[in-house]
């Protein structure tokens, strides 16, 4: 293999049954969302939907761990040339561009709710007239004070950015540089250190979590801030939520890198896994700091 | 270890097709899942095209004929959700599978299990998209650009649906668009620099950033539209703070640059076809990459111009005039390339080239309709009329689906290895320009006199030109099953083709056998 040029003998995998499994889990898994949406809004009491989406859920999960371990097989089998594992850089490099333009559209929304749509009911700027429809509504951000209060209880108070967020954003560029530590150690072949400073990782990824969860919590509880209390609820907690969603599935990927390099995995010059996986960890912290500055703090 | 490389190389070089079913749900094969997408785009051609028919008899004459407003508006919305995302979109991304690695020199697609994948969650999205036609309240009827709040408040329960359909065929696109940017930037063989790359490659690559770029914030603005629906967030109301309009940025960020993904792999195609025909190299070769990007670039800025009439800022309203009049200079090199490409050719007009030169006229006069509708102060008049319709018709069927329709008639040789009949592809071509422009023509003027677009009845004094309309619509629908026909008739009964039908076709694909072995380029070809 190794005497073999650039572009000779890329690995085309002859047949494979897991693609097919896939789209049909997850069609399994969003038709069982789907429906169980419905139920919950028409209030029926009978529904049986959650099924489908946890047998969908479940057949995702086996295929996935299925799917990685073969790509990870054929890796160590020699199958995997130079060019092809290019094709693997340029495969995630892109995947997380896309993750960028989604949260793109919800940061984009918050933009333009607060500095266009929200003083504009407020009476000032080029569509001040709308102010018309909400007579007296007064705009200020955070909005403690909904155009119809009626529909949309308003919150009481926010989250501040100065308390949980500040540690929040701490934890998590500690833990892209634990990440990079490891990285520069598997680099030098210390493999312990790898493992310890992985495994940090892992823990401070957790730790942010079981903050953010607290930090929901104090929200709903506490604050009357809930995705219902108008459009900085719905900002809120969607950018942070979608966030958080993404730091779990960055935990994820991280313990199974962990899990990999006990099991002896990963070469110097040859551990895209864990590369990625780090790449998708950095880019996760990005969109921290981001929503730090721009959900918390202005 | 290496043992088995070895093995598995001797098998490679050798193995053909699996036998059976298993050959296409499990297979890894550019050709296969092209062909498979191909024939999936045509399969939602007809559903969609038959959702057509019943808008074009229901508008025949005035009055409620066959159809309640109801069914209607969910006959409207679908034909357009299955045209756009079902049709064209993944016609193109078969001929992308197709045709980019052969003319690359690539083995294979860079991912080939994840090629699979993309094609096969369409069925299923379709499946469950199309299965809302038989739910409680009926399928979506908020029309395909589904504006809030008649997709969020006013819905029907199938909506939710419609949301989840969408987030997994956007999946699919993303995932196709990664496969062929891989295969491009990495997947050529040496020597072939990136402007040697036919334009179809260069095209393709341009779309796939685009549909990165895009796709995920369709998912954005259909995630948005579930938490009002479902969990009471504010996003589309502005009781809560947010607004209806954001609706109409969110989709039209997404909006404006899925038509030039509907379009610039058509460009492709002509800028094939065409110098094969008139057997002279493609004129400005590098200007029609410049222009490609160029549109691509503009087509993030331009997204409001779809909402002229909303009630943006009056500079909101000058900013997307003159960036949206600024798409006609790139495109206007385009036209003038292929133009002056035919210029003093040795012409001859086969079937692709019948459609390629109709596709340069026809389109050009979507295009012109379209910078009427830029001017701001004009679409005051022309918005959301037949007018409208007239000009998107215009450039997605003599526009996108016509280029298709070239596209097949040109490589079908190569698939297949045999020649379709020219007369039956000629008579397909002559009904079909005739159908499409009897179809569409008269549209201008309905739109021009008031006609609103998405009504099942109408004022009487519209009555002539929509039956005209109707009738050029059963004529176009009508001609797409001898279209049908040709195709199954040359692969099942067709003469055997050459390697190179077209003595002025240039490129890889034309240097393999007709039909192209289930695997070519294994080794990479060497380019000069």
């Amino acid at each position: 293999m190794s005497s073999s040029a650039n572009h000779e003998h890329y690995y085309v995998p002859a047949q494979s049954r897991l693609p097919i499994w896939m789209a049909f889990a997850m069609f399994l898994t969003v038709f069982g969302l789907g429906s169980m949406m419905r139920d919950m809004s028409n209030g029926a009491t009978d529904s049986n939907a959650q099924w489908f989406f946890i047998a969908g859920f479940a057949v995702l999960a086996f295929v996935l761990y299925s799917w990685f371990s073969e790509v990870i097989r054929e890796n160590h089998a020699g199958l995997n040339s130079p060019q092809l594992k290019q094709s693997y850089v340029w495969g995630m490099g892109w995947f997380i561009f896309s993750e960028v333009m989604f949260f793109a559209a919800f940061f984009g929304a918050l933009f333009y709710v607060r500095n266009l749509v929200g003083p504009w009911l407020g009476g000032e700027g080029a569509k001040g007239v709308s102010n018309y429809l909400y007579p007296g509504f007064e705009f200020s951000w955070p909005l403690l004070n909904n155009p119809d209060n009626a529909l949309f209880q308003a919150p009481e108070e926010v989250i501040h950015a100065f308390g949980l967020p500040l540690i929040n954003t701490i934890i998590l560029v500690i833990s892209s540089i634990t990440l990079t530590i490891a990285h520069h150690a598997l680099r030098a072949e210390h493999r312990t250190q790898l493992k310890v400073w992985l495994g940090i990782t892992i823990l401070l990824g957790i730790a942010f979590l079981i903050l953010q969860a607290e930090e929901y919590i104090e929200a709903y509880t506490h604050l009357g801030l809930t995705l219902e209390s108008g459009i900085y609820g719905s900002t809120f907690f969607m950018l942070t939520g979608f966030h958080g969603a993404h730091v779990t599935i960055g935990t994820l990927m991280l313990i199974v890198q962990f899990v990999r390099a006990l099991r002896g995995h990963f070469k110097p010059d040859d551990h895209f896994g864990f590369e990625a996986s780090a790449w998708y960890w950095h880019f996760v912290d990005v969109v921290w700091l981001c929503l730090f500055v721009l959900v918390y703090w202005i | 270890m290496t043992t088995t490389t070895h093995d598995h190389d001797h098998d490679h070089a050798h193995h053909g097709p699996a036998k059976g079913i298993t050959r296409w749900l499990y297979t890894t094969n550019h050709k296969d899942i092209g062909t498979m997408y191909l024939w999936f785009s045509f399969a939602m051609f007809l559903l969609g095209g038959s959702f057509a028919m019943v808008i074009r008899a229901e508008l025949f004459q005035p009055g409620l004929q066959l159809v309640q407003p109801e069914f209607f508006n969910q006959m409207t919305t679908m034909h357009g959700l299955i045209m756009v995302f079902g049709a064209v979109m993944p016609a193109f991304v078969g001929l992308a599978n197709w045709m980019i690695p052969m003319m690359v020199g690539a083995p294979d697609m860079a991912l080939p299990r994840m090629n699979n994948l993309s094609f096969w969650i369409l069925p299923f999205a379709f499946a469950m998209l199309a299965s809302t036609l038989f739910m409680d309240g009926g399928a979506p009827n908020f029309g395909w650009t589904f504006y809030a709040p008649l997709s969020t408040t006013y819905a029907p329960d199938s909506v939710t649906f419609f949301i989840f359909a969408v987030h997994i065929m956007g999946a699919s696109s993303i995932m196709g668009a990664i496969n062929i940017i891989a295969t491009i930037l990495n997947m050529r063989a040496p020597g072939m620099t990136l402007m040697k790359m036919p334009l179809f490659v260069w095209t393709w690559l341009i779309t796939a950033y685009l549909l990165i770029a895009v796709m995920p914030v369709l998912a954005g603005v259909v995630t948005m539209m579930l938490m009002d629906i479902h969990f009471g967030t504010a996003f589309f109301n502005a009781a809560g703070g947010g607004s209806p309009v954001l609706f109409q940025h969110v989709f039209w960020f997404f909006g404006h640059p899925e038509v030039y993904i509907m379009i610039l792999p058509a460009f492709g195609i002509v800028s094939a076809i065409i110098p094969a025909f008139a057997r002279k190299q493609l004129f400005g070769y590098s200007s029609m990459v410049y222009a490609t990007a160029s549109i691509a670039f503009l087509s993030f800025i331009v997204w409001a111009h779809h909402m002229f009439t909303v009630g943006i800022p009056f500079l909101g309203e000058a900013f997307f005039m003159w960036s949206t009049m600024l798409i006609a200079v790139p495109t206007g090199v385009k036209v003038f390339n292929w133009v002056t490409t035919m210029f003093r050719g040795s012409m001859t007009f086969e079937t692709p080239m019948l459609f390629a030169v109709c596709f340069v006229v026809l389109f050009t006069i979507g295009g012109f309709s379209g910078l009427m509708l830029a001017v701001a102060p004009a679409d005051f008049q022309y918005h959301d009329t037949y007018f409208v319709v007239a000009h998107f018709h215009y450039v997605l069927v003599p526009g996108a689906v016509f280029s298709i329709m070239a596209a097949v008639y040109y490589w079908l040789p190569k698939w297949s290895g045999k020649m379709y009949n020219e007369t039956l592809g000629k008579v397909h071509f002559w009904l079909s320009f005739i159908g499409v422009n009897v179809l569409f023509f008269p549209q201008h003027f309905l739109g021009l006199a008031g006609m609103p677009r998405r009504i099942p009845d109408y004022a009487l004094q519209f009555a002539d030109f929509n039956m005209i309309s109707s009738m050029g619509g059963f004529l176009f629908g009508a001609s797409q099953l001898l279209f049908l026909y040709i195709v199954v008739n040359t692969v099942v009964a067709g003469k055997p083709a050459p390697a190179k039908p077209w003595d002025g076709a240039e490129g890889l694909e034309w240097t393999v056998d007709s039909p192209a072995p289930y695997h070519t380029f294994s080794t990479p070809p060497k380019i000069d």
